[in-house]
């Protein structure tokens, strides 16, 4: 019963595995291009499904933009005049990086920001603390040191 | 004091950005079109009726009209067309369809049941059109200025509303409209 129960799973899961394609099946025969093809359709955005790029995607757009930056690889386009094609149609939305550009400062800057805010209450916190100890008459701490 | 204070600050700058960026999202799904403002795409597709006949969007320049992108696997697009009938009975702007991966014998089957409310209909079987306008989910409908400028996008079902409230007032007044 165990076996049979077993087995028939098994053929269940080829199955679906049979009939479930890969999403995007795409060779192209240079493989720099091929390479340049899968970051580029990875930092795409599907605009039906927004949190899936288009090389996730199963739905007809994404297919079709996929299609656009396959044709435009071939046609010598470089990463960024696709992005910029993409972006001139489907707005700042459709990448997932965004873009250097002076709208975008502050989201770049950010992380640096706080990067440099924590550093400084860091910086703070420790000089206080060695001012204390510095201060400090009595035993040194509870770890039997005394 | 200043203890409490600077955290207290951080706390309200932090809130203050998350509050800003949660005013500022994209309402689910409407994306501002970069095209708003912009020369619309050029196109000759083949006419869903005549198929032998080119729709050339140079033909277009020189009046308004409204692009409209639906296709018969669309199911908004089934409960906006009433709407779109209501339109084209006003006679205030002509529609202009764009059949969006779609299989012409069942467009034409849809317009024969439901109603032909285009004036034209260009037939995009292989989406690169749509790609052009920004389409992304249909139906979508722009409104296109005599110097070929989008002036409006409207992204879903054109509703009543949408009509009386973003389209007309954008359009001529009725007597000069008419052309």
């Amino acid at each position: 019963m165990r076996r049979l129960l077993l087995a028939s799973l098994a053929g269940v899961a080829l199955l679906y595995a049979a009939v479930t394609p890969a999403v995007d099946p795409t060779r192209m025969a240079d493989p720099a291009l091929q390479a340049r093809y899968v970051a580029l359709t990875h930092e795409i955005r599907c605009m039906q499904c927004q949190n899936e790029s288009i090389a996730d995607s199963p739905v007809d757009l994404a297919a079709d933009l996929r299609r656009e930056v396959r044709e435009q690889l071939l046609a010598g386009k470089s990463d960024q005049q696709i992005r910029d094609w993409m972006a001139a149609r489907y707005s700042d939305f459709i990448l997932f990086r965004p873009r250097y550009s002076w709208r975008n400062a502050w989201l770049w800057a950010a992380p640096g920001v706080l990067l440099l805010i924590g550093a400084w209450v860091c910086f703070r916190i420790v000089r206080a603390r060695s001012a204390l100890l510095a201060t400090d008459t009595g035993p040194v701490g509870e770890d039997g040191d005394t | 004091m200043s203890r409490f204070l600077l955290p207290l600050g951080a706390f309200t700058l932090l809130a203050l950005v998350l509050a800003i960026g949660i005013w500022h999202s994209p309402d689910k799904g409407l994306i501002a079109s970069p095209l708003i403002g912009k020369p619309a795409p050029q196109f000759s597709l083949p006419d869903l009726t005549e198929p032998t006949r080119l729709v050339h969007s140079a033909a277009l320049k020189g009046r308004w009209y409204l692009f409209n992108v639906w296709g018969t696997w669309c199911g908004e697009c089934r409960a906006e067309h009433e709407m779109l009938l209501t339109v084209h009975r006003s006679g205030r702007v002509p529609l202009v369809g764009l059949d969006w991966k779609d299989e012409d014998a069942q467009a034409l089957d849809w317009l024969k049941q439901l109603g032909n409310p285009y004036d034209t209909v260009a037939v995009d079987r292989s989406g690169r059109e749509a790609i052009e306008w920004g389409v992304y989910a249909a139906p979508e409908t722009f409104l296109v200025n005599p110097e070929g400028i989008i002036v409006y996008k409207h992204l879903g079902a054109l509703t009543p509303e949408t009509w009386a409230r973003e389209i007309l007032p954008r359009l001529p007044p009725a007597s000069a409209g008419k052309s």
